[in-house]
């Protein structure tokens, strides 16, 4: 397809080579690609997730000041020698109040970061069974579980691809408007999928270019060091004039007494109003020590990574210094970055970046299967499947049907393993990554079924999540339900939800794998009159979805 | 079929390196040179440096023969670089 490139003219050419360049684009990391919107998709709902995953907790928020308090006595306690102290106080979506310090001698090897939870109730921490909750999709979605800062290259590097791949395929659409509204699911093959893969793309275009370019931006100090290092001597200090409020003074080694961190809280809230979103305090115990104050980000749309901040002198508890309104820019960058994390989102804005998402999810997923479409379409009859094209297929069900599955699994193994298992929640990942790898064997291994079959798992294991749910915790839908507990009856029911999907889904591959081995012998002969063949397909399009896939079609969407 | 697996690569090539080129020396020549302060003249650099890679990919594939696409993220490369350059000598950082 390249050879056209030198007589390829005009706008044909044009889009010839742009539907070359999204093809391919879009099929080298289409699997990484499909996981990091699967998880991404997931990570909106992450403290919801961690709760379901802990349904031991049942705990209210309390108010910042008071939290932060019990946080402060929590950890002059158990963590005065830190070099830095994070206090995250409850909010609407997270009822517990989370730590995390930095012990100044970590284990080689370690950064030396410790997580502990407390309830806000009593002050102390919580025991629950270990697990990575929603952590692990978040995590997932950039990092890929690959060491630092690997997994985030190879993230960033597949959003540059899809980045390409989008921008690519608006210029191959020609009628991008006409036929968002076009769908034809009974002319079969790769017609349905390429109006299904249309619509699912058109319709969140501005989210999934949005979704893309932010998650770029999210990383661009790592990914772009030129714009930094033209200007500044070290990229430190790029950070310290952007994100200030993680400016980090250093230690004057004379003890004093930490400031009491709940009135800097209450002026801060007084001040803004508005609430906390984190106590970082550096250096406590020394004179040195400060406290900076930032503003949560569901506060604001710019406020994800870039929020306003107070700095107090952590002795006396004067204010620093502090900024209310960033510069423009800055915000222009914090609302970029604050709508790919989507923190600020009310519920129903949240359903509805969790539902974009999911379309996105799906965008990937029918563009993977169209690449298979498009070349068995044209493949001779009879002639044994290429290998490239039985990889592709394999990997496609191996990891679009069996990452659903593997979701299930972790879940499985959340409510399966012992609460007590030493080291649980790294079974629970061995548990998704180990479904994950048995899928894509059975994809390779049985050809024919393996969409079916891998559908109908992901359909039945994903149905059963809240049934495992009943028999092993007291907090099930017959529960759930009738005491408006929105976060774990959410949790079921969107399961359940799935599963309908994926069950419909794995009919719809059960029919089309049957329908070859009839259908397509009839419908070979191609050359019939026009009237014959609208007869013959109002016809069929009773008998199922797959039959008139053979007609001749050209090359462009 | 060697030729055209050759050119595929050529034209990758220029895409992804040739690309990453441009952008890195869009976003150096912006951040020096955009009149802003220096923290709101980077972020902006960086920002729209992506769009700059991105604007050099679909060149690389859209244009009609691989001189022109190495041409055509090449010479933007040198010449933001040079701009770069200039504002470095002179001190405009």
């Amino acid at each position: 397809m390249k050879a056209k490139g030198e007589k390829a003219q005009g706008e044909e050419g044009l889009r010839q080579s742009m539907s070359w360049l999204h093809t391919w684009s879009g099929l080298i990391f289409g699997w990484v690609l499909f996981a990091m919107f699967l998880t991404g998709t997931l990570a909106f709902f992450r403290p919801e997730i961690t709760s379901w995953m802990q349904p031991e907790i049942q705990t209210r928020p309390a108010p910042a000041a008071q939290s932060v308090a019990a946080a402060q006595r929590y950890l002059s306690e158990h963590a005065s020698d830190a070099t830095r102290w994070f206090i995250t106080p409850p909010s609407d979506r997270e009822p517990l109040i989370q730590l995390l310090y930095q012990s100044p001698k970590p284990k080689p090897g370690e950064r030396g970061f410790v997580r502990v939870k407390l309830d806000p109730a009593t002050g102390e921490a919580v025991t629950a069974r270990q697990t990575r909750g929603g952590d692990f999709f978040y995590r997932f979605h950039f990092e890929l579980e690959t060491a630092f800062p690997w997994g985030r290259w190879l993230a960033s590097i597949a959003g540059m691809f899809m980045l390409v791949a989008i921008i690519s395929g608006v210029i191959t659409h020609k009628k991008i408007f006409t036929d968002f509204f076009t769908f034809r699911p009974r002319k079969g093959g790769q017609r349905a999928w390429m109006d299904g893969h249309n619509a699912l793309s058109v319709l969140g275009l501005p989210f999934h270019l949005m979704i893309t370019f932010s998650g770029l931006v999210l990383f661009m100090a790592m990914l772009m060091p030129a714009g930094i290092l033209a200007v500044y001597e070290n990229p430190r200090q790029y950070s310290d004039d952007v994100f200030k409020a993680f400016k980090i003074a250093p230690a004057r080694n004379e003890p004093a007494p930490l400031v009491p961190l709940a009135p800097l809280v209450a002026q801060a809230q007084e001040h803004w109003q508005g609430r906390v979103g984190r106590v970082t305090v550096n250096h406590p115990g020394d004179a040195g020590a400060t406290v900076t104050l930032v503003r949560d980000a569901a506060d604001g749309v710019s406020y994800g990574r870039l929020a306003p901040y107070m700095r107090f002198d952590g002795v006396t508890g004067a204010l620093q210094e502090g900024e209310d309104e960033l510069s423009a820019t800055v915000r222009t960058a914090g609302v970029i970055t604050g709508l790919h994390l989507g923190l600020f989102a009310e519920p129903l804005l949240r359903w509805l970046y969790f539902l974009v998402s999911l379309a996105g999810t799906g965008m990937v997923g029918t563009g993977l299967v169209l690449w298979i479409a498009k070349r068995r379409q044209k493949a001779r009859p009879g002639a044994r499947e290429a290998f490239s094209l039985r990889l592709v297929d394999a990997l496609n069900a191996g990891t679009v049907a069996g990452l659903f599955i593997s979701v299930a699994a972790f879940f499985w193994a959340n409510r399966l393993l012992p609460a007590d298992m030493p080291g649980r929640q790294l079974w629970e990942t061995r548990a998704f990554f180990a479904v994950w790898g048995l899928s894509l064997v059975y994809a390779f291994l049985f050809q024919h079924r393996k969409w079916r079959d891998l559908l109908a798992a992901a359909a039945a294991t994903l149905a059963l999540v809240p049934v495992i749910n009943a028999l092993t915790t007291s907090r099930h839908l017959g529960v759930s339900l009738p005491a408006g507990d929105w976060v774990m009856a959410g949790f079921d029911l969107t399961c359940l939800a799935g599963a309908l999907l994926l069950a419909w889904m794995a009919r719809k591959a059960a029919r089309a794998a049957k329908a070859p081995a009839k259908g397509r012998p009839a419908a070979r002969p191609v050359a019939k009159p026009a009237v014959q063949q609208a007869v013959q397909s109002v016809a069929q399009s009773d008998m199922g979805p797959r039959q008139g896939a053979y007609e001749p079609r050209g090359d462009t969407p | 079929m060697m030729r055209y697996r050759l050119a595929v690569f050529s034209r990758a090539t220029a895409a992804i390196l040739g690309g990453y080129a441009l952008a890195s020396a869009a976003a150096a020549c912006l951040a020096i040179w955009l009149p802003l302060r220096r923290p709101d003249a980077v972020v902006t650099a960086q920002m729209l440096s992506f769009v700059f890679y991105a604007c050099g990919v679909i060149w690389v594939f859209a244009t009609r023969n691989a001189w022109r696409a190495w041409a055509g993220v090449l010479l933007p490369s040198a010449l933001l670089g040079g701009l770069f350059a200039i504002g470095r000598a002179m001190g405009a950082a």
